[in-house]
């Protein structure tokens, strides 16, 4: 059999090369896993410097070539709104960047200036202005531009909505909600009362040139059409308009383009020492996320085996206690599982290359800064 | 902006303004994965400052090319994670329509 004698021989290659550069099991295990005791996590901080192990013929450097030979990502799920994918051969650095970077740096349109004409509702203009700056808006902030502090709003960074809603006097109280936020493709309908004199064309909050229907394919509105806004008794009524403006997360949580995201390390289960019998199935019953399982070993035999250490929550109830010490928790260091949630301006999937992007031009700002 | 020596220049500082720890930290991954950085670390001056302070220590070589390359293969880095991110997206999409026609011919 040719065929099976170059396989082993190649195997037999392989090993020699390992054993050249392995490294010992106990500092392989701290290098790519946190170990979870029962009283806190050993080895977090892993070793990043690039001859952490020169002294041993081991190199601990990552090229870029080696990245991207070992990166990977696994998408689990993936709807309207979230996304859950393993990010797999990445740093905790780097993930995490992409985090803070979802959460504050992707920017989106919210409402930033809230004119008043008529506020007789019992909540008050500042408080009405800060829930209306909460509301999620339907609208591609890649279609629009930063608005600065001496710009003239206009059809480009400026999104207009008009709120008008009266209750009649002797009717039941009403409940206002976002779907009554009127989008005004024309822009503001207000006009300014300094220049009420000058002649024909009144002057408005925001000077449009063109009406935003014709650079947007579709309408905007908000994304979700039942937030309460405010509530009316009979005879109150709220007049105002709202203008929504280019920002990022840093700036005011409302322009956070994601509910949340967030990444947990892979757990890894593994039983040290077999458990066996009645333990087995006290252990089972232990784990309230059902991490454990029983195997039949024949002969009325019962073992425990680790069946989806995936649901791990750490939450440290088999390592306390009888046979805790037969079993270790711990985490893979580089194997990410990510979830993004959408607040609904961009789709998730979207967010996460707009934060990637957002870090390359980071970086290429600072390249060009020190040339 | 770049603090060191005119004589030394395998040690600088880099201060960088309106960044924080998602620039320096990634950065600090990078240069440390680096044979050439003997030291590197990262601080931010004070909590209400916009500013970071990445120091880099090298075995020879200038300070800031070391810097740059990394912040180049930072970049390299995260074009790869968006390829092969859009890969696994497209994948799955494609994936889950066929589920669904299936569902549908059954
Ligand atoms: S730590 Fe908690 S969730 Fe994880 S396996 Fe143990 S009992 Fe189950």
């Amino acid at each position: 059999m040719p065929k099976k004698g170059t396989k082993s021989k190649k195997v037999v290659d392989d090993v020699a090369n390992e054993q050249e550069n392995k490294l010992p099991d106990y500092l392989e295990l701290q290098r790519t896993r946190v170990v979870c005791n029962a009283d806190a996590p050993i080895h977090t901080l892993g070793f990043q410097y690039s001859g952490a192990f020169a002294a041993m013929g081991v190199d601990n450097s990552v090229s870029v070539e080696k990245f991207c030979k070992n990166f990977k990502v696994e998408i689990n799920r993936l709807t309207e709104d979230d996304i859950e994918f393993d990010m797999i051969g990445v740093d905790a650095s780097i993930a995490n960047a992409f985090r803070r970077i979802l959460i504050a740096e992707v920017p989106t349109m919210a409402i930033e200036k809230v004119f008043m004409a008529d506020n007789t509702s019992v909540i008050a203009d500042e408080v009405l202005s800060h829930r209306l700056g909460l509301i999620p808006l339907d609208a591609d902030p890649r279609l629009f531009d930063y608005i600065s502090e001496n710009d003239v709003p206009n059809e480009r960074n400026t999104i207009v909505y008009k709120l008008h809603v009266s209750c009649p006097k002797g009717s039941q109280r009403i409940t206002v909600k976002s779907s009554e936020l009127e989008w005004l493709p024309e822009g503001s309908q207000l006009s300014m009362a300094s220049s009420a004199q000058s002649g024909d064309k009144q002057k408005t909050f925001t000077s449009f040139s063109k009406s935003q229907k014709q650079i947007l394919e579709k309408p905007l509105g908000v994304k979700f059409k039942d937030i309460t806004i405010a509530r009316l008794g009979p005879g109150q009524a709220i007049e105002l308009e709202a203008h929504a403006v280019k920002g990022v997360g840093k700036v005011h949580a409302k322009w956070s383009p994601v509910a949340t995201a967030w990444y947990r390390m892979l757990p890894e289960v593994v039983i040290l020492e077999e458990i066996k019998g009645d333990n087995a199935e006290k252990l089972v019953k232990k784990c309230p996320v059902n991490v454990f399982d029983i195997e039949d070993l024949g002969n009325g035999e019962k073992r425990a085996v680790v069946a989806k250490p995936r649901a791990c929550t750490l939450c440290r109830q088999c390592v306390m206690k009888d046979d805790g010490q037969k079993i270790e928790l711990r985490r893979v260091r580089d194997h990410f599982i990510f979830t993004i949630e959408s607040t609904g301006a961009l789709p998730p999937e979207v967010l996460f290359t707009e934060a990637v992007k957002i870090l390359e031009e980071k970086c290429e700002k600072v390249i060009s800064e020190l040339s | 902006m770049e603090h060191g020596s005119l004589t030394d220049l395998s040690a600088s500082t880099f201060s960088i303004m309106e960044e924080d720890h998602t620039l320096a930290n990634s950065a600090r991954f990078v240069l440390n994965q680096d044979p050439r950085v003997a030291f590197c670390g990262y601080s931010i001056p004070h909590p209400a400052d916009r500013k970071v302070n990445i120091r880099v220590q090298t075995t020879g070589d200038p300070a800031k090319d070391v810097m740059k390359d990394a912040l180049q293969d930072l970049m390299v880095m995260c074009q790869h994670v968006r390829g092969t991110f859009d890969k696994a997206v497209a994948n799955h999409k494609s994936k889950k329509s066929a589920e669904e026609m299936d569902v549908d011919r059954k």
